[in-house]
């Protein structure tokens, strides 16, 4: 068990989150990719706090901190799709193209 | 026997990956998910790590049970019985992916990591405890801001009715928010 | 201190004797259905165990199997993965640095558990019982957790060998009662039981309890009552000193007091009334998260204000 490794695993979880949150069209699904992908940095924040500076805590408040973030993205996330439903009836990523103006 | 099992959990990981994005049911792509996570977390176990470990599996589970209400709330064909298919250029974002894939491993095996400065404590808990007390403070300080902001503008966003409205909306479908 | 590993399956019998004892307690103070006088009744779990075996399974249109297996089989491993923490008389299999959190994270994990086993069924009944039990967890999960946080606190720990030690003078449920009620009404929750039963409530022809028959319903039922018999375990590693008493050995003051609290969590099936799970969440939002809280303050202040 290797930091290499580690990133790796890292690196592939990452990999599958992009795609999903790229290929799918429901924006709960895009959320799961998202949540997939922060799944990776919480792998790779626990790796290089252990392989590289043990001594201090700053890679387990890193993680915390990620773990944070991912509930603030989960809570917003599913927030803005409630409003988008309430307000338009939709709950596909194609059909909420307004968003982009 | 620490190889094994972090080969194990990886494979696991990565395999409940893919098969959120595979499965037809919501209902078992969350789960998958959620299998995902707990193997993460035990990974972070085997680092010895055990409070990061035992608490990214309490609140991913935690975030799986409420997400699965959400999944099956918005998507089409819940359950998956009658399969359809919800991807949008497929081929293209397999390629970013995979090439992101190739980038990120590139990058982990040619970059020239430190050597290892310090020991893991004799009691990691407790020296994070410290860090997120003492010196980190302030982090935690501006998370706690940050998750009360997320916490109301959650609810103003997702919330059917403004302070004025009245209690029970008669209406499914209202104005959204303020 | 802990054992090694061969010890996992003791532990597993274990508890499965507290399971047993609770099942035969909840069938002797069952006297609303008919079958004679308490000699009769003690037996009854036995011949429920075998009638359920020799069932046969039902199963019902386009069921998600895997899910449905998942969530009858899951509260009897989360039940067995929460005993291995639990010392009795001083000692567990296992005694992890962060075992209140490990506590916490398996019943966490019930959310996902109990939903899958009123989804799996692919039933309306189980869906809703499913449903409600969402709910009614997100209205204990955060009273439980401070209720956990408070013995964590006052023994400077989340190390239950070290809580254990701590209460050597004053048990927490002196310092900290509320924590300790707290602490027992949301094992009710999370075993869907006596209260909060709401998820199996009657009006949804017993809700996520509806669908599963055979071998399953026997696993779901056996799960039940070990999860009853954890949370009897975890409370008196927390709140009532674990193993300290005067004569007897540890161990066995440990069993007594499990018992003890087992047999209160087990009588309060039929002494309270179902809540519904929409009244449950504003009482635990509105009333219970701020008295854990206060108690919380009470306690750290008990516990470092003299210091």
């Amino acid at each position: 068990m290797t930091l290499e490794m580690c990133l790796l695993l890292a690196a592939a979880l990452f990999s599958v989150g992009l795609y999903g949150a790229l290929s799918q069209q429901a924006v709960v699904m895009v959320m799961m990719g998202l949540e997939l992908m922060i799944n990776g940095l919480v792998v790779a924040g626990a790796a290089f706090w252990y392989f590289l500076s043990p001594a201090r805590a700053d890679g387990q408040v890193l993680v915390l901190v990620v773990l944070a973030a991912m509930t603030v993205e989960m809570a917003m996330g599913f927030a803005v799709t409630t409003l988008l439903f309430r307000a338009k009836d939709v709950d596909m990523t194609d059909m909420a193209g307004e968003l982009r103006r | 026997m620490r190889l094994v099992a972090f080969l194990a959990l990886s494979l696991a990981a990565v395999g409940a990956g893919i098969a959120v994005f595979v499965v037809d049911s919501m209902a078992r792509a969350t789960v998958a998910l959620a299998a995902s996570f707990v193997a993460v977390g035990a990974v972070i176990l085997l680092l010895d790590a055990p409070y990061l470990g035992v608490i990214t599996i309490l609140m991913m589970l935690m975030e799986m049970a409420v997400m699965v209400v959400f999944m099956i709330m918005y998507m089409m064909n819940p359950a998956g019985l009658m399969p359809m298919s919800m991807v949008h250029n497929k081929r293209g974002a397999r390629a970013i992916s995979i090439g992101m894939f190739g980038l990120l491993a590139a990058g982990v095996v040619m970059t020239p990591w430190p050597q290892r400065r310090g020991r893991v404590p004799a009691d990691p808990t407790h020296a994070l405890g410290e860090a997120i007390m003492g010196s980190k403070m302030l982090v935690m300080i501006a998370v706690s801001a940050v998750l009360f902001a997320t916490i109301v503008s959650a609810l103003v966003l997702a919330t059917g009715r403004g302070r004025y409205d009245p209690p029970e909306p008669a209406a499914p479908t209202g104005e959204a928010g303020s | 201190m802990s054992y090694p590993v061969w010890t996992v399956p003791v532990a597993a019998v274990v508890l499965m004797s507290f399971t047993a004892t609770a099942a035969v307690l909840d069938a002797v103070l069952d006297s609303a259905r008919r079958g004679g006088g308490w000699r009769e009744r003690v037996g009854r779990p036995v011949w429920e165990a075998a009638r359920l075996l020799r069932q046969r399974r039902r199963t019902t249109v386009a069921p998600d199997a895997l899910l449905w297996r998942l969530g009858t089989s899951g509260p009897l491993v989360v039940a067995l993965l929460m005993a291995v923490v639990i010392p009795l008389g001083g000692r567990a299999v296992t005694d992890p640095v962060v075992g209140v959190v490990w506590f916490n994270a398996f019943d966490v994990a019930l959310w996902l558990l109990w939903w899958c086993a009123g989804w799996g069924a692919n039933s309306v009944y189980g869906l809703v019982g499913g449903y409600r039990f969402v709910a009614q967890a997100l209205a204990y999960e955060l009273p439980l957790m401070f209720a956990l946080t408070a013995p964590a606190v006052a023994a400077g720990s989340l190390r239950l060998s070290e809580v254990v030690a701590a209460q050597d003078r004053v048990w927490f449920v002196v310092w900290a009662p509320v924590a300790f009620l707290v602490f027992l009404l949301a094992v009710t929750g999370f075993s869907v039981w006596g209260p909060l039963s709401y998820p199996a409530g009657w009006d949804v022809a017993a809700g996520v309890l509806a669908e599963p028959s055979g071998v399953d319903r026997l696993l779901l039922l056996t799960g039940r009552y070990a999860l009853l018999a954890a949370g009897a375990g975890m409370a008196t590693a927390l709140f009532l000193g674990g193993g300290a008493g005067p004569l007897l050995p540890g161990w066995l003051w440990s069993g007594l007091k499990i018992l003890a609290v087992l047999a209160v969590l087990v009588a309060m099936r039929r002494r309270l009334p179902i809540l519904r799970a929409d009244r449950v969440m504003k009482r635990a939002w509105l009333v219970l998260l701020p008295l854990t809280l206060v108690q919380l303050l009470v306690v750290s202040v008990l516990t470092y204000g003299g210091s």
